[in-house]
């Protein structure tokens, strides 16, 4: 292993010296001196493959037991933060001078996506350095752009590479790329491939030519339960713990000092709406989202909260021994938390524009923000009322 | 699934459009149909503004007013006054998509 003395190239780091292009080994780190051992082979690496223009890793297209683990804590944790694979060129099987070029994000799950695609294809996969973020998101700012495609083409020495002149970029790279730049800069004609990574070899099969279903982004079921723990996650983290110190507090203070019993008994039905709210507009709301009527997140949010609090709040235990005002309260705030948490799933859809999102929020941000002040004026009134100051 | 209607920014000009066809095959939404050699918006309110048409316009036919989807992130720019991006949870410019 220590002979190894190739890697997919880097060339963040700036070029120090004058490097002896031609070499065989250009894909090495500029920085690097030349024959550096490499501490780490990654281990979905199967050896090594020349490409013409130096050598390079050769990626295995099964995907893993731990690969597979890692994109399962991917979807749940923070874990994909720093998920991600070095830039530059890889082969996948036994790729030569005439073989597709297809271009991918640093994200390792976009990696992996795209490698697990191409099994049976002798192909060159030249991956940018998006920051570690996936294809569609990276394009979106940029880091997935013309201006790293242009860079990255030119280090690995493409045109060295391959006689051909057409590179595949993934159709959700598209909005980080202009084509006709590229071409311009590089000689290299992009074709946008098919949306899913999985649709590769259907589209070769017809002639690399995407039908209609390729080319456009769907958010099946499936897509929309991935997403979900990241959308339970944070509204837990950031909200929960809140709302639960001020429900404990109400409930628990006494002229005479906080006293516990009370908090956890008479706090207990709010903290539970409180769960159904966050589990109503982070899980329900987001599995059942084309089943809910209207179009705006936060109206689907409420209607899938204000239905969640009446059932939840009619079951045995769980009725609220409350007086009025907390009863009120609690239709008023529940629904106005779970449309607040639905909102945030506009970031993980596929077909909202900021536009949309804007006139949403303009509409519905005074709303939870008036809600949410009377919901604690009502709680202080009830207090008032409870220790008879008013 | 649609989004809300009669909002997105996408703004076109057929006079410039010269049927190259990129805008129909990038869109991810099927906003575009080609006729008699030349671009046509079929479908508006699908439009995500993700500007993957006008990038990839050579002779600028298309604008969009380009931008995240996401309520997080015009909800951070609100508070912060800087320009919505998915920047919002992490720290050291990591990403939240």
């Amino acid at each position: 292993m220590a002979e190894l003395k190739f890697i997919p190239g880097d060339s963040n780091k700036a070029s120090s010296c004058c490097d002896s292009s031609g070499g065989p080994f250009l894909a090495l780190p500029k920085g690097l001196p030349q024959g550096a051992p490499i501490r780490d082979i990654p281990a979905w690496s199967v050896g090594t493959h020349d490409s013409g223009a130096g050598s390079v890793l050769k990626v295995s297209t099964v995907l893993s037991a731990a690969d597979k683990w890692e994109h399962i804590k991917c979807r749940i944790s923070a874990f994909r933060n720093n998920y991600a694979v070095t830039p530059g060129l890889y082969a996948v099987g036994e790729p030569d001078a005439g073989a597709d070029v297809f271009v991918s994000a640093n994200y390792k799950l976009s990696f992996d996506h795209l490698r697990s695609a191409l099994s049976k294809i002798n192909a060159w996969v030249l991956v940018l350095d998006t920051k570690g973020i996936n294809v569609w998101c990276a394009a979106g700012k940029g880091t997935f752009g013309s201006l790293e495609l242009v860079k990255r083409i030119t280090d690995v020495q493409l045109a060295r590479v391959v006689k051909h002149r057409r590179i595949i970029v993934p159709q959700l790279g598209a909005p980080g790329i202009a084509a006709h730049v590229v071409l311009q800069e590089t000689g290299f004609r992009v074709s946008y491939g098919p949306v899913r990574a999985g649709d590769i070899p259907a589209y070769i099969a017809s002639g690399y030519t995407a039908s209609e279903n390729m080319r456009t982004i769907t958010f099946p079921l499936i897509d929309r339960l991935i997403l979900t723990p990241m959308e339970i996650n944070p509204a837990m983290k950031k909200y929960y713990p809140w709302f639960a110190l001020l429900i404990l507090t109400v409930f628990g203070l006494q002229p005479s000092g906080i006293y516990f019993r009370d908090a956890w008994s008479g706090g207990f039905p709010f903290l539970i709406l409180g769960l159904v709210s966050v589990f109503t507009g982070a899980f329900l709301t987001p599995l059942l989202l084309p089943f809910i009527p209207f179009r705006a997140f936060a109206l689907k949010g409420w209607i899938a909260g204000i239905l969640s609090v009446l059932v939840v709040s009619s079951m045995p235990g769980l009725r609220m021994p409350y007086a009025h005002i907390l009863r009120a309260a609690a239709y008023l705030f529940f629904p106005l938390a779970s449309s607040y948490i639905a909102l945030q799933f506009t970031g993980s859809s596929t077909f909202t524009g900021m536009s949309g999102v804007k006139k949403e929020l303009k509409l519905s941000i005074p709303l939870y923000i008036a809600g949410s002040a009377s919901f604690v004026a009502m709680l202080i009134v009830y207090k008032l009322l409870e220790w008879k100051v008013v | 699934m649609k989004y809300l209607t009669r909002v997105a920014s996408l703004a076109y000009d057929p006079e410039k459009c010269v049927g190259c066809g990129r805008c129909a095959e990038v869109c991810p939404h099927g906003v575009f149909a080609i006729r008699d050699k030349k671009a046509a918006i079929s479908d508006r309110d699908r439009c995500m503004e993700c500007s993957a048409c006008a990038n990839n316009c050579a002779v600028a036919a298309l604008s969009v007013d380009r931008g995240v989807g996401c309520a997080a992130a015009l909800i951070n720019s609100m508070i912060s006054g800087g320009e919505p991006s998915c920047d919002c949870s992490a720290k050291n410019g990591s990403a939240c998509c």
